[in-house]
C-alpha cells in the first residue's frame, strides 16, 4: 500500500510539474498586466508540436529544449505585442473577451494547419524505462519533468530576484505608473515577462506528449483552466503561490483517481473545478496570499 | 431640446398613449415575421428552415445572455452548462417509454415509466436550470470579472464529466440520440418572441434600471438601496432557466444530445454575439447572432471544399477584436438604436 502510495506520489509530482509550469507564466502576466491570459494553454500546445517536428527532424533533445523554450518566448511576444499591447488599460471584460478570441483564432489555426487527428509521441526508449528507488520506481520522464522544473523555476526565481530585469517586473507588478515614473522601461519589462512566462508553458509542452503519448491541437485547452485553478489554489499574481497551487493540485488530481476506486477516474475534471469552486469560497484570494479589503 | 417645465399639457398625453402604440408595434412586427416566417416554410427547403430555427434559438439565447452579462455586468460563460442540463432533463422526460429501459437502465422506476410532451418537459428542464444556477450562482456570484468567467467555465466541464460518466442516466459519451423530433420553426420562433419580449419589459423596469446600476457601480448601487447580491443572483437564475429550455428546444430540434453538443466554443460565440451587438443592448444582440449564425452556416460549404475546418470560427475571432478595437463598447453599447426604441416602447428617454 504505502508503496502504491509513493508511486503516486511521484506521479502527482511530475503532474505538478507541469501544471506549475503553466501557471508561474499564468501568474507573472497576470500580475504584470492584470489580465488572464486565455492563449497561454496554447503556447503549450505550441511547445508540443514544435518539440515533434524537431524530433522528426532528428535534431538531439537538449538543442530541441533550447529550441522549444526560443518558441515560447518569441509566442508570447507575439502574443503581447499584437493583441495585449493594443487593449492595455481598456476593461477588464473586453481583455479577457480578447485573449478568449486569440486562444479561439490559435486553436482554429493549429486545426487547419495541423488537422484535429491525434499525433502519437513518444520519448525514446531510454527515457521511458523504470528506475527503482528503494522498491518504488518511476520512469526516467516523470524524474526528468521533475528535476528539470525544479531547476527552471530556481532559474526564474534568480531573475526576478536577483536581476535588475527581475526588479523592474516586481516595481511594474506593483504599480505599473509608478514604475513608468521611475524610469522602468514598462514596455519592455512586460515583453519579457511574457517571454519568459510563455517559455515556461512551451517547456510544459515540450513533456506534454513524452508523459501523455499523444497530442493534438486541442491539447492546451484543460491545462490552461488548470493552470488558472492553480493560480488561484496559490493567490493569483504571485509566483511562488503559482508553483505550490501547480504541485497541489497535480497531487489532489493524481491522488483522487488513484486513491478512489476505478469508477471515479472520470470525474477527474469534474473534481478539480469543484476543488476551484471551494477554495474560492473558503478563501477567495488564496491560500498563500494576505487577504487584502477592496475599496471603491 | 425642451425642459420638462415647459412641457405642454399635450405633451403630457402623448406619454401616456404612447407605450400603447408602442405595444402595437410589437404586435405588428410579430404578425409581420410570423408570416414570413409561415412562407418560409412553405416556399423554402426544410434544411433552411431548420437553419431558420437555429438562428431563432441562438438568437434569443443571445438575448438572455444580455440580461445576465449584459445588463447585470456578470461575466459568465456558463450558458452551454445550463443548456446540457436543460437538453437532458428535457430528453430523458420525453424519450419513448418503450426505449427506455434498455437504453438507460440507471434511470428509477417513476423516470422510466414517465413520458412527456414538449412543453411540460420544457418548464422542467427550466426548472431544473434554474434550480442548478441558484445553487452555483450562491457560491460563484461573490467572484468578480474574470473569476467568475472561469469558474463558470469550469461548470460547463463539471456538467459534461457528469454527463459523459453517468452512464445509466445519460448514456455516456454516446449521449442520446433519436429523440423524437418535438420542435420545429414555430416553438423556435415562439421562444425567440418570449425571450426578446420578457427582456425587453425587463430592461426598461425599474429592475432592469436597478441591474444597471449594480453593472455600473455595485457599492454606489448598494447605497441607493439596491440589494446587488439579490439581484446578481435573479438575472442568474433568469439568464439559466432561458438557457435550460434554449438548450431542451435545441435538443428536441436535431434530435440529439452529447455531452460535446452544448461546449465552450458555443459559450465563446454567445459572448461575441452580446459583446459585438453591445453588452446590454437586445437589438445588438438579435442583429450580432443572426450575423454570426448565417455567416458561420454560409462559411461551412467553403471549409468543407477548402478542407479548412476551423475557418469560419478563426474569422468570427477575428472580428471580434476587430470591433474590440474599433468600438470597445459594441456596435450598440448599452441601448437600443434610437429608431428601435422609440417605435417599441415609445418613449425617448428610454
Amino acid at each position: 500500500m504505502s508503496q502504491y502510495f509513493f508511486q503516486q506520489l511521484i506521479n502527482g509530482f511530475s503532474l505538478g510539474s507541469l501544471y506549475a509550469l503553466v501557471a508561474i507564466g499564468f501568474s507573472m502576466i497576470y500580475g504584470i498586466v492584470r489580465l488572464i491570459n486565455f492563449a497561454h494553454g496554447d503556447v503549450v500546445m505550441i511547445g508540443a508540436f514544435s518539440t515533434l517536428a524537431l524530433v522528426t527532424a532528428g535534431v538531439p533533445w537538449p538543442i530541441i529544449l533550447v529550441f522549444v523554450l526560443a518558441v515560447g518566448a518569441v509566442a508570447g511576444m507575439s502574443i503581447e505585442m499584437v493583441v495585449f499591447r493594443s487593449i492595455r488599460g481598456a476593461s477588464q471584460v473586453t481583455g479577457f473577451i480578447a485573449t478568449l478570441a486569440v486562444s479561439i483564432t490559435i486553436q482554429n489555426s493549429a486545426l487547419m494547419l495541423l488537422s484535429g487527428q491525434p499525433r502519437n509521441f513518444l520519448f525514446p526508449a531510454f527515457m521511458r524505462q523504470r528506475v527503482g528507488v528503494g522498491g518504488v520506481n518511476a520512469s526516467l520522464t516523470d524524474i526528468a519533468i521533475i528535476v528539470l522544473t525544479l531547476i527552471l523555476i530556481g532559474g526564474l526565481f534568480l531573475i526576478v530576484y536577483r536581476t535588475r530585469l527581475g526588479t523592474a517586473m516586481r516595481a511594474t507588478a506593483e504599480n505599473l505608473t509608478a514604475a513608468r515614473l521611475m524610469g522602468v522601461a514598462v514596455n519592455r519589462t512586460v515583453l519579457a515577462a511574457f517571454a519568459i512566462g510563455s517559455a515556461l508553458a512551451a517547456v510544459a509542452g515540450f513533456f506534454w506528449g513524452g508523459k501523455f503519448g499523444q497530442i493534438d491541437p486541442l491539447l492546451g485547452f484543460v491545462p490552461g483552466l488548470k493552470a488558472f485553478v492553480a493560480c488561484v489554489i496559490g493567490g493569483v499574481g504571485s509566483i511562488g503561490g503559482a508553483m505550490m497551487g501547480g504541485y497541489i493540485l497535480g497531487l489532489a488530481e493524481v491522488l483522487f483517481v488513484g486513491l478512489l476506486p476505478q469508477e471515479y477516474s472520470g470525474y477527474r475534471d469534474t473534481f478539480v473545478f469543484l476543488l476551484l469552486i471551494v477554495i474560492l469560497l473558503v478563501r477567495p484570494s488564496g491560500l498563500f496570499v494576505r487577504q487584502v479589503e477592496e475599496r471603491a | 431640446m425642451s425642459t420638462s417645465h415647459e412641457t405642454p399639457p399635450v405633451k403630457l398625453d402623448a406619454r401616456v398613449t404612447l407605450p400603447r402604440s408602442g405595444f402595437v408595434a410589437a404586435i405588428l412586427t410579430v404578425l409581420i415575421a410570423s408570416a414570413a416566417v409561415f412562407a418560409a416554410q412553405q416556399g423554402l427547403s426544410s434544411y433552411v428552415v431548420t437553419l431558420l430555427a437555429l438562428l431563432f434559438i441562438n438568437a434569443a439565447l443571445a438575448v438572455s445572455l444580455t440580461l445576465t452579462n449584459g445588463l447585470t455586468g456578470l461575466f459568465s460563460l456558463g450558458h452551454p452548462a445550463f443548456m446540457t442540463v436543460g437538453a437532458y432533463v428535457a430528453a430523458i422526460l420525453t424519450f419513448p417509454v418503450t426505449r427506455k429501459g434498455t437504453m438507460l437502465p440507471g434511470l428509477p422506476e417513476w423516470l422510466a415509466a414517465t413520458q412527456l410532451s414538449i412543453l411540460p418537459a420544457l418548464l422542467i428542464a427550466g426548472a431544473a436550470g434554474g434550480l442548478l444556477a441558484l445553487f452555483v450562482g450562491w457560491a460563484v456570484l461573490r467572484l468578480k470579472g474574470h473569476y467568475l468567467a472561469v469558474a463558470t467555465l469550469g461548470l460547463i466541464i463539471v456538467v459534461q464529466g457528469l454527463a459523459n460518466n453517468w452512464d445509466g442516466i445519460t448514456r455516456g459519451g454516446a449521449g442520446l440520440s433519436g429523440l423524437p423530433r418535438l420542435v420545429d420553426v414555430w416553438w423556435a420562433f415562439g421562444f425567440l418572441v418570449l425571450v426578446v419580449a420578457f427582456t425587453w419589459r425587463l430592461k426598461f423596469s425599474s429592475l432592469g434600471r436597478s441591474m444597471m446600476a449594480v453593472r455600473e457601480n455595485e457599492l454606489a448601487a448598494q447605497c441607493s438601496g439596491i440589494n446587488p447580491a439579490r439581484l446578481k443572483i435573479l438575472a442568474f437564475v433568469i439568464g439559466a432557466v432561458l438557457a435550460a429550455v434554449g438548450g431542451a428546444l435545441l435538443a428536441h430540434l436535431v434530435s440529439v444530445i452529447t455531452p460535446k453538443t452544448y461546449s465552450v466554443l458555443l459559450a465563446f460565440n454567445l459572448v461575441v454575439m452580446v459583446v459585438i451587438g453591445g453588452s446590454g443592448s437586445i437589438f445588438g444582440a438579435l442583429l450580432a447572432a443572426a450575423a454570426i449564425t448565417i455567416l458561420s452556416e454560409a462559411l461551412r460549404p467553403v471549409e468543407e471544399s477548402v478542407g479548412l475546418y476551423g475557418l469560419s470560427q478563426v474569422i468570427v475571432a477575428v472580428c471580434l477584436i476587430i470591433v474590440l478595437r474599433l468600438r470597445p463598447s459594441g456596435l450598440f453599447g448599452s441601448g437600443e438604436p434610437g429608431l428601435v426604441r422609440r417605435l417599441y416602447s415609445g418613449r425617448r428617454d428610454a
